[in-house]
């Protein structure tokens, strides 16, 4: 079990939730495919990994095909995305991608999503008892199938959800929040429920239309905006969150420097996740810890 | 069989601007990679340029994908030469880059053209079908097969004199041109000269490699298809890393489901995917 975190990044070492960190920069969820990362970058990947610890694509019950194309829209200095969780699904990522990423230098930190609290429970009984698994974020922008409601805008819904979860795990529980409702009632509600940590922002809601039609862009009709677009929203979320709740904030949204990375940080977050500047320059964790590392030497204390 | 793809160096790094002139409509430029492997080709790399990368309206914000045209490795480096049409705030940005400026590049990415008896265990030769800015990865493709020796014939495809361009990369006597408006070689598609070459008795001994427009790619994919022809198509579909990361590059298999095209392509195999009618990035 990787534990230890990856030796040769800087620093300054952080604990999140009992794992030890080499840094403070991680990457969020769905932004980062180590394995596709090993075919493209072969092994130097390993010998300079740009995270201190490895968030998987969020994993559901059964496989996903994903959305129709298009999937992707630029938008000014952002990314509008409708990708629709494609994966293997529980099996298939048990047998075919725990292995290969139980190989990153790093804590592996494995994403899953349901659509009922009994499939959730599911996925962590699946995944949680492995060796290779350190954590767990749950993906709550998803609807209760059940309820009708997103479990990450309601936080009567999110805090039943780790209540059932809770007790089938002792590793540590991170929940994924969604911007698109107030974050600081469901952060709390969680972190009554059991919650170890939570992570913020997801993508925002939008959409673009067809630059040659009437119609939506995307092919499923509307998606999530990230990329610097969405930084001034992060570090307000992250702000609001971190004075509502005790558990360790994850911030993240548009990091594209250390000091975007060191501001999520003043802002309260513990450990500071980089993800769609990953599209734009795949080493960029390397160089956001690095930075940051340079910036809270030199910070007063 | 999986064609040797060339690994790229872990993140993005500097590449001096050696070089950028017109070719017709076109533009071609040069970067200097000091770092880099030389690509096989059919691969590509994700491009930025250094500075004045998201104008006024915060555009182009993430890097553009394109395929090299030509390298050589030189005094310094790999000289890596790559074709563009400016169609978008990113292709307009590094069409006007400048000898001296600095671009981003990541790669090279992705699965390159496979030799022709990969693709046809009875190929005799190599038939290229490249339409407008697709040219470009076709151009490179050539002068590899004919280094190794391979019968090869060019059909290039171009709309009109606005969007004509890159074939002086082609260098070779053999090539046959075909314009919609006429104004050089058969007025027509370039799916007209394939379909009369793949009438022959040697059409079961082609292959057939293609890159250009959606329309022209999916012509390409049905009509060998229909005669039976081993096909290569180099595809193109919006991307935000061009390693896999994003999942937005997805393109239909014949199977069902999808694929991610810059990690499994972005060459495929004719018989791979439903179809090559992939819609653009809507503004590159």
């Amino acid at each position: 079990m990787a534990t230890e975190a990856n030796g040769a990044a800087p620093g300054p070492a952080t604990e999140l939730c009992g794992l030890r960190l080499a840094h403070p920069v991680i990457n969020g969820s769905g932004t980062f495919d180590a394995i596709a990362a090993m075919r493209a970058f072969g092994d130097e990947l390993i010998a300079s990994f740009p995270f201190s610890a490895f968030v998987s694509k969020t994993i559901t019950p059964e496989p996903r095909a994903g959305n129709p194309p298009p999937r992707l829209w630029e938008t000014p200095s952002g990314l509008i995305n409708s990708i629709g969780l494609p994966n293997k699904g529980l099996g298939g990522f048990l047998e075919h991608d725990l292995p290969l990423l139980a190989e990153l230098p790093v804590p592996l930190i494995v994403s899953v999503m349901a659509t009922s609290r009994e499939e959730f429970a599911r996925l962590v009984e699946g995944v949680a008892p492995r060796d290779e698994v350190a954590a767990l974020e749950l993906n709550i922008s998803c609807p209760n199938v059940k309820s009708g409601l997103i479990v990450g805008e309601s936080p009567a819904e999110a805090g039943a959800l780790l209540e059932c979860l809770r007790p089938l795990t002792d590793k540590p529980l991170l929940v994924k929040l969604t911007p698109n409702a107030q974050p600081a009632p469901v952060a709390v509600a969680v972190q009554e429920s059991g919650a170890d940590a939570v992570s913020l922002i997801n993508t925002l809601r939008a959409a673009a239309m067809d630059p040659e039609g009437v119609g939506p862009w995307l092919g499923a009709g509307s998606g999530g905006l990230s990329g610097a677009a969405v930084r001034a929203v992060a570090l307000h979320q992250v702000r609001e969150v971190a004075a509502a709740v005790s558990i360790p904030v994850i911030g993240m949204g548009g990091v594209a420097s250390g000091r975007h990375a060191a501001e999520l940080i003043f802002a309260g977050a513990r450990v500071v996740a980089v993800g769609t500047e990953s599209f734009r320059d795949p080493a960029a964790g390397v160089r956001v810890a690095a930075e940051l590392s340079g910036l809270l030497r030199a910070a007063p204390a | 069989m999986e064609p040797a793809r060339a690994t790229a160096p872990f993140g993005r790094r500097l590449c001096e601007i050696t070089r950028n002139q017109a070719s017709g409509a076109y533009r071609v430029f040069s970067a200097l990679d000091p770092e880099g492997p030389e690509p096989a080709p059919g691969q590509f790399y994700m491009l930025a340029a250094e500075s004045g990368w998201g104008g006024a309206d915060g555009r182009p914000y993430l890097a553009r994908a394109f395929s090299v045209a030509d390298c050589e490795r030189e005094r310094g480096g790999v000289r890596l030469d790559f074709l563009l049409h400016d169609v978008g705030p990113g292709t307009g940005r590094l069409c006007r880059v400048e000898p001296g400026e600095r671009l981003w590049v990541t790669g090279p990415l992705g699965r390159p053209f496979a030799p022709p008896r990969d693709v046809n265990p009875d190929a005799a030769g190599a038939i290229l079908v490249g339409g407008g800015i697709g040219v470009a990865p076709l151009a490179l493709w050539r002068r590899r097969l004919s280094g190794a020796g391979v019968p090869t014939r060019v059909l290039l495809g171009f709309r009109d004199r606005e969007r004509f361009g890159g074939i002086d990369l082609f260098r070779c006597s053999e090539m046959r041109i075909a314009t919609e408006d006429g104004h050089q070689g058969h007025r027509g598609y370039v799916t007209d000269l394939l379909s009369v070459l793949l009438e022959g008795d040697d059409a079961r001994s082609a292959a057939v490699y293609a890159c250009g427009p959606p329309a022209m790619l999916e012509a390409v994919r049905v009509l060998c298809a229909e005669r039976g022809v081993a096909s290569e198509l180099a595809m193109e579909a919006p991307m935000a890393c061009g390693f896999g990361a994003c999942f937005g590059c997805a393109v239909p298999l014949a199977g069902g489901g999808y694929m991610r095209l810059c990690i499994d392509g972005p060459v495929v195999r004719g018989d791979q995917v439903e179809t090559a009618l992939i819609k653009g990035s809507g503004g590159h």
